[in-house]
């Protein structure tokens, strides 16, 4: 995020950049947004930003924004391993097992 | 000292993230699977060196990350990509209205979330390069901080953070669109205000 951006940026109006860059504390809790929500953040650290999200909504609404883009991420995107892969690698564990020697990658 | 014996005991609840990590590098399940079967055979031979007391997902995933970008990535003579357009901050929020939405006490960018698909998202990860891919793969999807990332793919934690960063900007580029070609998502407000 850069400050020098405003007016020359197009799609972000000068009244957005003044919200969003206004305040130090802004500022601040925007570029710690992703430390914060990855729990990457020293203890003192995490309260500071926390207390500036109990008095300003709008960086309140883009943590809670990130936050929850974080869980829909994790949510849709698993996948269910095949009956037949499960099988596959436990006969291959049981083959390596039985003969240490064999590279047990004869794949079919 | 890890035991041999103990192995599929401890590693098989992890092959679900595994199998799913696998599907997002390779982009191609016959693929995952063979990558997923050498991880465990590798895994199963090395288990004698592994720490018991120690994160063994994380130690699985450096197996497969190491044997992806060895044999995987090589045999498909795929470049790695580093290039990525730069991508504004906030990218998603912004354009689902954010600071209106915000300032009239509305939370309807967070519905428009719950719209996308188990497709979307797939697909906006594997649309990512692949430094980037595992990297956000590694964080969003597995929960991973950032100091095991950084022991997983070899890299400084300051590596990490940058290609996290990089790679969830692009990733939400990516919903972005996808969105607006389901028309879950109407045209950029940002820009129409700009307009009016």
């Amino acid at each position: 995020m850069e400050a020098g951006g405003a007016g020359d940026g197009g799609e972000t109006s000068e009244e957005d950049l003044a919200i969003w860059l206004g305040g130090y504390d802004c500022q601040q809790a925007m570029q710690t947004l992703y430390h914060f929500l990855d729990g990457e953040l020293t203890e003192d650290r995490r309260k500071v930003i926390q207390r500036h999200l109990e008095e300003c909504g709008p960086c309140l609404e883009a943590f809670d924004f990130e936050a929850e883009l974080k869980v829909v991420i994790a949510r849709k995107c698993h996948d269910e391993v095949p009956d037949h892969l499960r099988q596959r690698v436990l006969r291959a564990l049981t083959d390596a097992h039985n003969d240490p020697t064999s590279d047990g990658m004869s794949l079919t | 000292m890890a035991d041999q014996a103990q192995f599929a005991e401890l590693a098989m609840e992890h092959m679900g993230s595994l199998y799913t990590a696998a599907l997002r590098m390779t982009r191609n399940p016959a693929d995952a699977e063979d990558l997923v079967q050498e991880t465990y055979l590798k895994a199963y031979r090395a288990f004698g060196t592994f720490q018991a007391g120690t994160n063994l997902k994380a130690w699985l995933y450096k197996i497969l990350t190491n044997t992806f970008i060895n044999s995987y990535r090589s045999r498909k003579r795929r470049p790695e990509q580093t290039e990525l357009d730069d991508v504004e901050d906030l990218y998603l929020y912004r354009r689902l209205g954010g600071l209106e939405a915000a300032a009239a006490g509305r939370s309807a960018e967070e519905e428009v979330l719950e719209h996308f698909t188990e497709s979307d998202v797939k697909r906006a990860i594997e649309a990512l390069p692949e430094q980037f891919r595992m990297a956000v793969l590694l964080a969003d999807v597995e929960g991973f901080s950032y100091k095991e990332i950084a022991e997983i793919l070899d890299v400084p934690i300051g590596t990490v953070m940058s290609r996290l960063h990089r790679g969830r900007k692009a990733l939400q580029k990516a919903l972005f669109d996808f969105g607006m070609e389901r028309g879950l998502v109407a045209a950029p407000v940002t820009e129409s205000q700009g307009s009016s």
